[in-house]
């Protein structure tokens, strides 16, 4: 579907809507197109391809609430009964007053930079480049180590586009492409069957690492044979770059409108206190030129801007949409993170685990969760023993158990190993007075 | 059972509810005989085996050895209750058939979002291309397919209307602040789901399957001296609308109440290697993440399960029988075929405490030369087939509840969780304990919350040392993600003891 077309169904399910009794409405249209080839033992183990197209319409009825979503929308005799029948059934929920569409003032007018986020290539990459790709992070490996029992690599692109439309004066389009590559290894030593496993993305083609993919997935495996448990106590903490988010992602949902205003989150009244050490500052970034979370405008249309989140460990803002705000008599930043970025300190990994005596670099999480009121967690991790700057052995089958309160402000340094092909743009991260229990 | 086309557009402004206009009724199967049953999925799906014959053709026609089409119209519908009011509601529909062609144990997949007969023939050729050999493929005779009825619906979800729903997702709310004056803040959500699925393959095999879901769930906040707490309950079950009484509404806010009311005061255990009981019902998690993802085929396939080596070896006590079973009436993981055709099993996985059988897909089951096992299933028309769990529980063993209590000095007692996850290949699983209490000297003593417990595959079935015989069936909203395709599945458990497992805590 071309992005006129998209945009002349929005614009007449909207105007249906308006018609038919809503009195404001908001619609958006994507569409998702993506390949995937999946590569074992030498062949071609799945090939997949998908063109998925979707619909989805905020309805504000008589000061009531309600949306709808659809993947049948070119008919538009069925979609406007659907449109009908659902601003119908909006008027038995109790009235909300809370719920409008965004002050047209905060909503994105054009005339934002490109932020290059889509591969203009992308529709002339060679399919048989796509099946080389991944046929050659497998012979990296293959036969390589007699450990190795098992190989799976894949590659994967997409494209995606939306257009999004809202009564009360919006209009703004979007187009996103990635490329991904990615190699699993399963070794064994005669018992456990540990498995690494590696992967690269990118915005562009021309751009996606290819090389070492299959040998970083066959070390991360081989790293882990012989794996065990060691004696519980409080450690010192490495977070490995590419897990960072784990130790991110619950602060930044504490952060987000309804935990606040649903009284699940246990940073409520936070703003302008120190809830990290002072190593901790953190900006959400929507301009960076091909970022992946880059946008110009929030999932409701409103401009985005460059915020400080966390400022030397002092946090700044909260992100809260049109609805909690209203609720929260607040003013609304916005619902949506873009590019979160961390600011780096001067060392590498490398230069972070020379200064650790004996604590453990986390490479990975097995399960875990957290309780958003308290700020309480634990999770499974592996990773392995360090001491005196040294990796002594693999670790698994250990829990971390604390509090995020305490935690963030036990972040004793930042590593400069900020990995760019993700939208959250986190390095390695050390923590003192970690509650490890094995044994 | 006949869908009827009146109900399937009968919605008359009474309820937020996907519904489709339909043209008018198609002249199919003028010289095959077929049921009204069938026909009247066909009719929906507005197409005809003549059609369905030259899609699988094209997807045959590169030397493929097997092909299926999967379609599905799935219609779901949500209600909200957030501040005391019932005030946002969501309706979704989704609509399309999946393509998957087979060449030995490699597959090709695609699908659309329509079930034009151009547009189907467009990716039955994308799928296709998995094989680049010789054409071997004749049609086959037209085998229809009767099914079972594991879950009978007597008010069929698309004659509920949404006036009919608020009063029950109301009424939670209403109970939640009348039980406790801590309760400062509610929310209940309620959905429900009607799904239409048909099946035809290379084989000749067509078949087709209702599938209603229907939940009901609310997050309870409480406040006591400064303190905040959250618990969460739910159930959910294949049923209609009769799933929606008093008695499920007050079951669930009294639970919730009771369970959020646990954590304030509960604190953590000593940190390390704890024995731990696990309460009956939910604790079925432990099944599913330490024996049933390593049991599953595909990873056993390919050598990367901890249990690849393991089949007819001796695994856990005499006492220990898992079972996994689709067949459970009105289950939220009970499905009447599975999502290739294959009658739904009930199989020991463990019998005897002896590991008799994997979890099979059309592909493993080939591979390993068994019969399938009725475990191939997909999220949905966008999704090939995996072996999947259905209902994965242990059954009863021969110790009693208080003898497991009272044989543990230092330990911990679990029966609230909220997630899991397993590691294939190592066999490392964890569980997220909400709450549950210290066993001090052989009796419950504190209450404990939020932390994770992991343990090794392969040790921990070798450790569980007592069953009791107290089975439950969890009620949960238990659902299983792998390889991005998530399913609904059950579990259930007695309550049982493992000698060890490591348990997240405090360092002294």
């Amino acid at each position: 579907m071309t992005k006129d077309e998209k945009y002349s169904i929005a614009k007449w399910a909207m105007e249906h809507a308006v018609k038919n009794g809503a009195q404001q409405a908001r619609v958006s249209i994507y569409n998702n197109n993506s390949s995937q080839i999946e590569v074992r033992d030498e062949k071609i183990d799945k090939l997949q391809e998908s063109n998925r197209n979707g619909m989805r319409i905020n309805l504000y009825v008589d000061n009531k609430y309600s949306s709808i979503s659809t993947n049948r929308i070119t008919n538009r005799e069925e979609l406007g009964k659907f449109i009908e029948e659902a601003i119908a059934g909006t008027r038995y929920l109790a009235e909300d007053e809370f719920r409008t569409l965004p002050d047209p003032e905060r909503y994105y007018k054009g005339g934002g930079p490109d932020l290059k986020t889509v591969d203009p290539n992308f529709n002339s990459v060679d399919p048989q480049q796509k099946v080389e790709d991944a046929f050659d992070m497998e012979k990296e490996v293959l036969g390589s180590d007699e450990r190795i029992i098992s190989v799976s690599t894949s590659y994967r692109d997409g494209l995606s586009g939306s257009v999004m439309m809202a009564s009360n004066g919006f209009e703004g389009d979007s187009e996103n492409t990635y490329y991904s590559l990615n190699a699993s290894v399963s070794v064994t030593d005669g018992e456990a069957r540990p498995q690494g496993a590696w992967y690269e993305s990118s915005i562009f083609s021309d751009q996606l690492v290819r090389k070492d993919i299959g040998k970083k997935a066959l070390k991360r495996a081989l790293d882990r044979l012989g794996q065990e448990k060691i004696a519980s106590g409080k450690m010192p903490m490495i977070v490995e770059n590419k897990m960072a988010g784990r130790a991110l992602q619950p602060l930044i949902s504490a952060l987000n409108g309804y935990s606040i205003q649903q009284k699940q989150s246990f940073l409520i009244g936070m703003i302008g206190e120190q809830i990290g050490s002072g190593l901790m500052t953190v900006t959400d970034d929507p301009f960076i030129v091909s970022g992946r979370g880059s946008r110009l405008f929030d999932s409701e249309g409103m401009a985005t801007e460059k915020r400080a989140v966390v400022e030397n460990g002092i946090l700044k803002t909260y992100f809260i949409d049109t609805y909690y705000g209203k609720k929260l008599e607040m003013e609304s930043t916005t619902g949506n993170t873009t590019n979160l970025v961390f600011k780096p300190g001067e060392k590498d990994l490398e230069g972070l685990l020379a200064d650790i005596d004996r604590g453990i670099l986390v490479t990975g999480f097995n399960g875990g969760n957290n309780n958003g009121a308290t700020g309480d967690f634990s999770y499974g991790i592996e990773g392995f023993l360090v001491e005196k700057g040294k990796l002594i052995k693999p670790v698994a089958e250990m829990n971390i158990t604390g509090n995020f309160k305490l935690l963030w402000k036990d972040l004793i340094a930042v590593g400069n190993d900020v990995d760019p092909s993700r939208s959250w743009r986190l390095p390695s991260l050390v923590f003192d007075n970690v509650d490890f229990s094995g044994i | 059972m006949i869908l009827d086309r009146r109900n399937f557009i009968k919605t008359g402004g009474a309820a937020v509810a996907g519904t489709m206009v339909l043209p008018p009724l198609l002249k199919s199967c003028q010289n095959i005989q077929i049921s009204p049953d069938v026909k009247s999925y066909l009719d929906h799906f507005e197409v005809t085996p003549e059609m369905l014959q030259k899609v699988i053709a094209e997807a045959m026609s590169k030397g493929g050895n097997y092909a299926d089409l999967f379609f599905e119209h799935t219609i779901s519908n949500s209600l909200g209750l957030e501040d005391g009011k019932v005030n946002s509601a969501h309706s979704n529909v989704d609509y399309g058939v999946g393509i998957r062609v087979l060449k030995g144990d490699q597959t090709g997949f695609a699908y659309t979002e329509s079930t034009n007969l151009q547009d189907m023939l467009k990716v039955a050729k994308t799928a296709a291309n998995i094989a680049n050999d010789p054409v071997t493929f004749k049609q086959s005779d037209l085998i229809e397919k009767t099914i079972p009825n594991y879950y009978k619906v007597s008010q069929k979800w698309e004659n509920a209307t949404i006036e009919e729903k608020i009063p029950f997702v109301q009424k939670v709310n209403d109970r939640l602040y009348e039980l406790d004056d801590k309760v400062t803040k509610a929310r209940v959500f309620q959905r429900d789901e009607s799904s239409y699925v048909m099946f035809y393959s290379s084989e000749g095999l067509l078949t087709y399957d209702y599938r209603p879901m229907a939940t009901l769930g609310v997050v309870c906040v409480m406040e006591k001296d400064g303190q905040i707490e959250n618990d969460y309950s739910a159930r959910s079950m294949r049923q209609g609308f009769e799933f929606m009484n008093d008695n499920v509404v007050e079951e669930l806010a009294q639970e919730a109440v009771k369970k959020t009311n646990f954590l304030f005061g509960a604190g953590k255990p000593k940190a390390g290697e704890l024995p731990v009981v696990l309460g009956a019902g939910g604790s079925g998690i432990l099944l599913h993440e330490a024996m049933g993802h390593p049991f599953e085929a595909d990873f056993n396939r390919k050598g990367e399960s901890i249990f690849s080596d393991k089949m007819g070896k001796k695994i856990a006590k005499d006492f220990i029988n898992i079972v996994e079973d689709g067949t459970m009436e009105n289950n939220r993981g009970a499905i009447n075929i599975d999502d290739e055709g294959n009658d739904v099993k009930k199989v020991y996985l463990v019998k005897d405490g002896v590991l008799e059988s994997y979890l099979h897909d059309r592909i493993s089951a080939n591979y390993y030369g068994v019969d399938p096992t009725g475990n191939g299933r997909r999220q949905s028309f966008r999704h090939a087939p995996l072996p999947r769990m259905r209902i994965t529980y242990m059954e009863n063993g021969p110790h009693t509840t208080d003898d497991i209590i009272s044989s543990v000095d230092y330990g911990v007692y679990v029966d609230n969780f909220t997630n899991g996850q397993v590691k294939i290949g190592a066999g490392d699983f964890t569980f997220f304990v909400k709450s549950g209490t210290l066993i001090e000297n052989g009796k419950l003593t504190q209450p404990i919350k939020d932390i994770n417990i992991i343990g090794n595959g392969p040790q921990a079935l070798a450790d569980i040392t007592m069953a009791a015989g107290d089975y439950k069936t969890a009620t949960g909203t238990w659902t299983c993600g792998k390889g991005g395709q998530s399913v609904p599945v059950g579990m259930g458990l007695p309550s049982v003891l493992v000698k060890k497992l490591t348990v997240g805590g405090t360092s002294a």
